[in-house]
């Protein structure tokens, strides 16, 4: 598959996903991830660095593509929006471990994304970790809502908390975990 | 962890998210920047004695047009910014055009008067308050578009920081001019353009380390 004969429907799934559809924006992120991949790869293979981080940075984009996901315009293609989003992460992968920026060249967005990648699956990233760095309440309420599946009304209600309170938790604590994510290799 | 488990960790439980929030966000910190810097002039500087009309009615407006022409012409390329992917630097193009007006406005008005009166227009009585002024007020509505571009995503930090400064400096300015009228065209050029360049350097330098996300 390539991106381009894929983009109308993948541009459908992020404007369900905008929606609230869960089915559609886990299919969207799922497919993205294989384009995610075999771009990071391909760029890290061509600069000469070892392809072993492309996993962290799919997941790292994935997460952007997430919490930032507000920032997509609904009138526009999907393609240059997450091409975009993955060269802002690589390149900041790059500055974060000390190589040029130089290296990343700005490229038509189909032209990078034109193959996908299902291989391996796997990152240095461990949630459980990551979690753990957390406030309670944030905690609590990802454990909830992302990982039991609790809907947010059921979370409010096991919590004890109001169910605004539990979004604003969940929203917070993924904009912690990414930059958990990302301050992770600096140490 | 493995990609799957992250996607249906994210995936879970998605909230919708209302269209139009980029644009809101943006548009309330320029509301409140504008607020502020408002707000400033009237504490340090007090109520203006004629807030419109008065002698320099004519360069009050100028100076108003200038500005609040750089705030539209930036606001609309920060909107742009603050999405991933999203080109055009149209509004670049008009920035450059307002400067480029101004200069040229202030160069013929320069030429066609006599060299006695060109301290006088240059340097007139308010110079010194203007290179004060302009930045401190400014400090609010820079503080305000990096708060609400914190939340939204520029791929380009640099331009983005530049133009939000130069948006706050332009704002100052503008409020300045509220107060006190400038005396002559290059008077605008050099004591109002001078700080909003300043007020856009320093944009441009604190953007990459502000605006990282």
């Amino acid at each position: 598959m390539t991106i381009s004969s894929e983009e109308p429907e993948l541009r459908a799934l992020m404007l369900a996903g905008l929606g609230g559809d869960e089915a559609s924006h886990k299919s969207l992120l799922m497919k993205l991830s294989a384009y995610l991949r075999a771009y990071f790869k391909g760029q890290l293979a061509r600069i000469g660095r070892s392809a072993s981080d492309a996993e962290d940075l799919v997941q790292e984009t994935l997460i952007a593509l997430h919490t930032r996901r507000h920032t997509y315009d609904r009138s526009q293609p999907l393609t240059p929006w997450v091409y975009a989003i993955a060269r802002y992460r690589l390149v900041d992968y790059l500055r974060r471990t000390k190589a040029a920026k130089m290296d990343v060249p700005v490229e038509e967005a189909e032209g990078v994304f034109a193959v996908d990648d299902v291989s391996a699956v796997d990152s240095g990233l461990d949630l459980t970790k990551l979690l753990a760095q957390l406030t309670p309440k944030m905690r609590q309420a990802i454990q909830f809502v992302k990982l039991d599946g609790l809907s947010v009304s059921e979370a409010a209600k096991r919590a004890g908390m109001s169910q605004s309170a539990i979004k604003v938790s969940v929203h917070r604590g993924l904009k912690a975990l990414s930059l958990l994510v990302k301050e992770r290799r600096l140490s | 962890m493995r990609t799957d488990d992250l996607i249906n960790f994210l995936g879970s439980n998605v909230e919708p998210v209302k269209s139009g929030q980029l644009r809101n966000t943006l548009l309330a910190s320029l509301a409140v920047g504008a607020v502020a810097a408002l707000c400033l002039m009237l504490v340090i500087l007090g109520a203006p004695d004629e807030a419109f009309g008065g002698e320099y009615a004519g360069l009050k407006f100028l100076g108003l047009v200038f500005t609040l022409g750089l705030v539209i012409a930036g606001t609309s390329f920060l909107l742009r910014a603050a999405r991933p992917g999203t080109p055009g630097r149209r509004p670049l193009v008009v920035i450059g055009l307002l400067f480029f007006a101004l200069l040229s406005a202030g160069i013929i008005t320069i030429v066609l008067s006599h060299p006695a009166v060109w301290g006088e227009m240059l340097f007139g009585p308010q110079w010194a308050a203007c290179l004060i002024c302009i930045p401190l007020f400014a400090i609010a509505p820079f503080a305000s578009f990096i708060w609400a571009l914190r939340k939204e995503a520029p791929t380009n930090p640099a331009w983005t920081g530049a133009v939000a400064g130069l948006v706050a400096g332009a704002l100052g300015a503008a409020a300045f001019t509220l107060h006190h009228p400038a005396g002559s065209i290059p008077f605008i050029l050099l004591w109002y353009g001078g700080p909003i360049v300043a007020c856009t350097l320093v944009g441009a330098i604190l953007g990459p380390r502000l605006l990282r996300w």
